[in-house]
């Protein structure tokens, strides 16, 4: 099989045809890697390469089937990770500059889990520094590039994993969300990316932004493959302490069983001013879809919807200051040549390591914790987000799913928002509640605009129900696998 | 402060506070962008949370044990291969203590 054809496959696929030694892993490897030298310079989806160890993980993949002992789906199928999560001996810089030299002394909970599966590791890729953002220009090293439109951002933070997908460097990525810094990005580069709910998924290895709403998630083409690569990655980490003690069913089973009548809801707050109106028809098609389907579509109304943004722009800064602490020119990260003194290395080392945007946010949220503000910011905040809590609460007694939007726009240019946050901030303004709330959210492919920029469908689930939210999620996908046109850009 | 016109943000105190060293044009941008986003939180201050709880994590867990058994920390050198100074084994800082 021609490596332009491998590439296009999906993880599922790749999986049969590795099981019926079609091919072998090596030459999928090698066709990933043909292809990022053919795309990657003009779309940067990654920081760093290790050509000969991703090709030494593919041969002792070979080798183990080969011998019959292959590891499971798994097995030989490359998956990138976004450059926050470590994977031992190889680096890890958040896209900051005062994490340029770091190489990662242990293996992520989710590294592990993927190595045990037979997993091929590879390359590291592009974000927002620290994973702030929503655009991928806040990377130290350079922005990653719309491979729909290079004039275009990929979003953000997770721009690297969702664009590497787009343009078919690698079949899965992982990449992490906080306030929707997975699903944003899918949806402005044409491909599925979930978060699951808050504790399915260990956090030990991730560099932290926000920890109580930080999730890792993974990036694929269809949402069987997604389902896949998720019951992987989660379950029960003693090594991380809000991780959730709870059964992991085998999803990609459960996405193929029969899918009984479901209730989905349209919050009417999410249906209002600021939605592109290409976004919002796209969606409108994909609600008729379900309602052909047999499923029932009813408007429900999350009144707390306008105080996301700013509850979480509170809650997030507060913990990333908090978190980025560790960053001080001690332990592990450059120090300045200037430092004089200890409080000298922590200031001038962070003044020079840090970009604008982790400044800005550290000092916001250094100012919602300070003496005489805690309680009008973050303790206000917490309080508004068991409001919004309890507002998905109420709706999920209704309904079994949530449809929204994704983005409220495709993909914008560079520079569009860069230098105006509140603009920024409201990218995220339909992903960001449901980690304020902890809930599983996928943002899967609804069709393109008349410009041929991708856009994204969001479904919502309840809290741990993760097998019937990718069920109702694959009933869509399986029929319209959007996630699997590759864009003109990349193609050979 | 007032519930209307937040006070502005003192960047250098709050920059202090946070260690991080800020250019005199950083300071600048700054102060305008942020005092933007701090009006823009005022929309929290309208919100009614009598008597509502603070949610610190969506689905919180407590008293959560490890067993009291020795595990394999990192070797010396695996501890400090991302220190940028080290010597004798050791982290290398300047001196914290007064003559």
């Amino acid at each position: 099989m021609s490596s332009s054809a491998l590439v296009e496959k999906t993880a599922f696929d790749l999986s049969h045809l590795l099981a019926n030694k079609e091919v072998s892993s090596v030459e999928i490897a090698q066709a990933c890697l043909s292809q990022i030298d053919r795309v990657d310079e003009q779309v940067h989806a990654f920081l760093h390469r290790d050509d000969q160890d991703f090709l030494a993980q593919a041969r002792a993949s070979d080798e183990r089937r080969e011998k019959g002992n292959s590891l499971g789906p798994l097995d030989g199928i490359p998956v990138a990770l976004k450059d926050v999560i470590s994977v031992k001996g190889q680096p890890l810089t958040a896209a900051s500059k005062i994490l340029q030299n770091y190489i990662s002394p242990y293996d992520a909970t989710v590294t592990k889990k993927l190595k045990d599966a037979g997993a091929v590791i590879g390359g590291r890729l592009n974000l927002d520094e620290f994973a702030m953002g929503s655009s991928t220009e806040n990377s130290a090293y350079g922005p990653t590039r719309n491979p729909w439109d290079l004039n275009c951002v990929p979003g953000g933070s997770s721009g690297g994993s969702s664009a590497a997908v787009a343009a078919r460097e690698a079949p899965l990525t992982l990449g992490s969300d906080t306030g929707g810094s997975i699903r944003q990005p899918a949806s402005l580069c044409g491909v599925v990316g979930m978060k699951p709910t808050y504790g399915m998924v260990s956090r030990y290895g991730l560099a932290a932004f926000a920890s109580s709403l930080d999730q890792i998630g993974p990036f694929s083409k269809t949402v069987e493959d997604t389902a896949l690569l998720l019951e992987i990655i989660s379950g029960h980490d003693p090594l991380d302490s809000t991780s959730f003690p709870t059964e992991i069913p085998s999803y990609s089973s459960a996405i193929n069983q029969s899918l009984k009548p479901c209730v989905l809801g349209l919050p009417k707050e999410y249906f209002g001013e600021g939605m592109d109106d290409e976004v919002r028809n796209a969606v409108n098609l994909a609600v008729e879809f379900y309602r052909n389907q047999g499923h029932e579509i009813v408007e429900v109304s999350l009144p707390t919807t306008d105080l996301a943004v700013p509850v979480y722009y509170v809650i997030a800064t507060a913990e990333a200051s908090s978190n980025l602490a560790r960053y001080d020119g001690i332990r592990y990260t450059t120090r300045s040549d200037r430092a004089q003194n200890a409080i000298d290395v922590y200031a001038k080392s962070r003044g020079e390591g840090f970009g604008e945007e982790v400044k800005r946010r550290c000092i916001l949220g250094a100012y919602g914790l300070s003496s005489g503000y805690y309680d009008a910011y973050y303790l206000r905040a917490q309080k508004t987000r068991t409001l919004i809590r309890e507002d998905f609460n109420r709706v999920f007694k209704e309904v079994d799913a949530i449809l929204t939007p994704t983005a409220p726009t495709p993909a914008f240019k560079f520079g569009e928002k860069s230098d105006d946050p509140i603009s920024m901030y409201l990218s995220d303004i339909y992903t960001i509640s449901t980690n304020l709330a902890g809930l599983p959210a996928i943002s899967v492919p609804c069709g393109f605009t008349k410009g041929n920029l991708p856009i994204g469908l969001q479904l919502i689930g309840r809290a741990f129900e993760e097998s019937s939210l990718l069920s109702i999620a694959h009933a869509y996908d399986r029929e319209h696998k959007f996630g699997c046109v590759t864009p003109s850009l990349v193609k050979e | 402060m007032s519930e209307s016109e937040p006070n502005p943000m003192d960047i250098d105190y709050v920059s202090n506070l946070a260690r991080i060293e800020l250019s005199e044009k950083e300071k600048e941008k700054f102060r305008g962008q942020l005092g933007d986003v701090l009006k823009y939180f005022e929309k929290l201050q309208e919100v009614d949370v009598e008597g509502v709880e603070p949610t610190a994590h969506a689905f919180p867990r407590y008293n959560v044990w490890d067993k009291d058994t020795a595990k394999k920390p990192f070797s010396v050198d695996l501890a400090l291969q991302n220190a940028p100074k080290s010597r004798n084994e050791q982290i290398l800082v300047p001196k914290v203590v007064e003559d």
